[in-house]
């Protein structure tokens, strides 16, 4: 163990959630205050695929008016990547930093609680996180953000869109886990 | 305009946004599906400790900022009941089907998650989707109960730290109470 409290901070695998609740907080406050932003995540993906669409069927793009909404015309645009889009590709830098710091990071391709009940399939796994992440951000996009959005940011300015979003995301959440994991043993003081 | 790139700056501070907010979801063990599916079984409450937290703390500095005269924007989203609500469903069981919300997920990919990126991937597919379907829920589901971009203390006429030193108290109590992850694995 090394002797500096800032380096093995740094190394400690696991943070305290209140000190990394705090911490987010306070990042929220510099982006409000400095860059006049609010933390949001789920824009980007409808960015992304307004790009890609724009690139393989420009005129369907064009045509559509919820792409057209963020990234404008090929003849009126929209910068593609903005501030959030930068924020989402660099999520996957922080976390792989974080990760490394405290020690190898490993590939998961099944995690330990979705094999103890659904097996060691990869392709159930992908297939699940697939249709997951499809049904996901057609809620996301619907309600006009997500955990990010409406859940940190929303919550946080006490906006009555944000809580009406937390409160529904658990009602959907909640039914859908204990049905998927009924009947589940969980180890012995593992959570 | 660029009809690729936003200007350098704002690149540069969403990026270095990006990955404070990347490191401290990894820190805090949001990353982990096993945390975040498990706070919807109520095993672990992880996610609500840090949600809760980020909320009471940001939303104490931002109100008191602005409480201190400093003239900082609000970024309040469009209270549209149905939508909100509808939607809100339907992306808690999609959450709970991938095991990640789209930052989490993210995060989770350079934390060396490899089914997050067919979770990202479907989410992509997915907004596609939502865009075609767009001018329809916008004719039938967003305009329904569409308020505007109203916060709960002006819909109820109370000052906004009023709401919020409360809610700092309860969670106070609450939330120390509620069960954690296993600290010895933090992949728990």
């Amino acid at each position: 163990m090394t002797a500096n409290p800032v380096v093995r901070l740094l190394k400690t695998p696991r943070w305290s959630p209140y000190v990394v609740g705090t911490m987010l907080g306070v990042l929220s406050w510099i982006t409000f205050a400095t860059m006049n932003k609010a933390l949001g995540t789920s824009t980007t993906m409808v960015r992304a695929t307004g790009a890609a669409e724009r690139i393989v069927a420009p005129a369907h793009a064009d045509n559509t008016p919820y792409f057209v909404k963020y990234i404008g015309t090929r003849a009126e645009p929209n910068a593609v990547v903005d501030w959030q889009f930068a924020l989402v590709i660099f999520l996957a830098f922080g976390a792989f930093i974080a990760a490394r710091l405290s020690g190898k990071v490993r590939a998961e391709h099944i995690p330990d609680l979705w094999q103890r009940r659904f097996g060691g399939s990869r392709a159930l796994r992908y297939s699940a996180a697939f249709a997951g992440g499809i049904i996901l951000i057609i809620g996301a996009r619907m309600a006009g953000g997500c955990t990010s959005g409406h859940g940190l940011s929303g919550g946080m300015q006490l906006a009555t869109s944000g809580w009406i979003f937390m409160g529904a995301m658990f009602a959907g959440g909640v039914p859908t886990a204990l049905l998927l994991y009924s009947g589940l043993k969980d180890k012995g003081g593992a959570s | 305009m660029n009809a690729w790139f936003a200007d350098p700056t704002t690149l540069v501070l969403g990026a270095i946004t990006g990955l404070v907010f990347g490191f401290l979801l990894q820190k805090g063990g949001v990353t982990s599906f096993n945390v975040i599916v498990n706070q919807f079984r109520f095993k672990d409450f992880t996610v609500l400790k840090v949600m809760m937290t980020a909320i009471i703390v940001g939303g104490l500095g931002i109100y008191g900022m602005r409480a201190m005269g400093m003239d900082i924007a609000m970024h309040v989203k469009g209270t549209e009941l149905l939508g909100n609500a509808l939607g809100g469903l339907i992306f808690g069981v999609g959450m709970v089907l991938l095991g990640y919300c789209p930052g989490t997920a993210v995060a989770a990919i350079g934390a060396g998650s490899r089914h997050a990126i067919s979770g990202v991937l479907g989410m992509l597919i997915g907004a596609g989707i939502y865009a075609e379907m767009y001018p329809w829920a916008k004719a039938h589901i967003l305009s329904v109960g569409s308020i505007g971009k109203v916060t709960i203390p002006e819909q109820i006429h109370l000052s906004p730290l009023v709401l919020l030193v409360p809610l700092a108290i309860g969670a106070a109590i609450v939330l120390p109470r509620l069960a954690g992850s296993t600290r010895a694995n933090p992949d728990t």
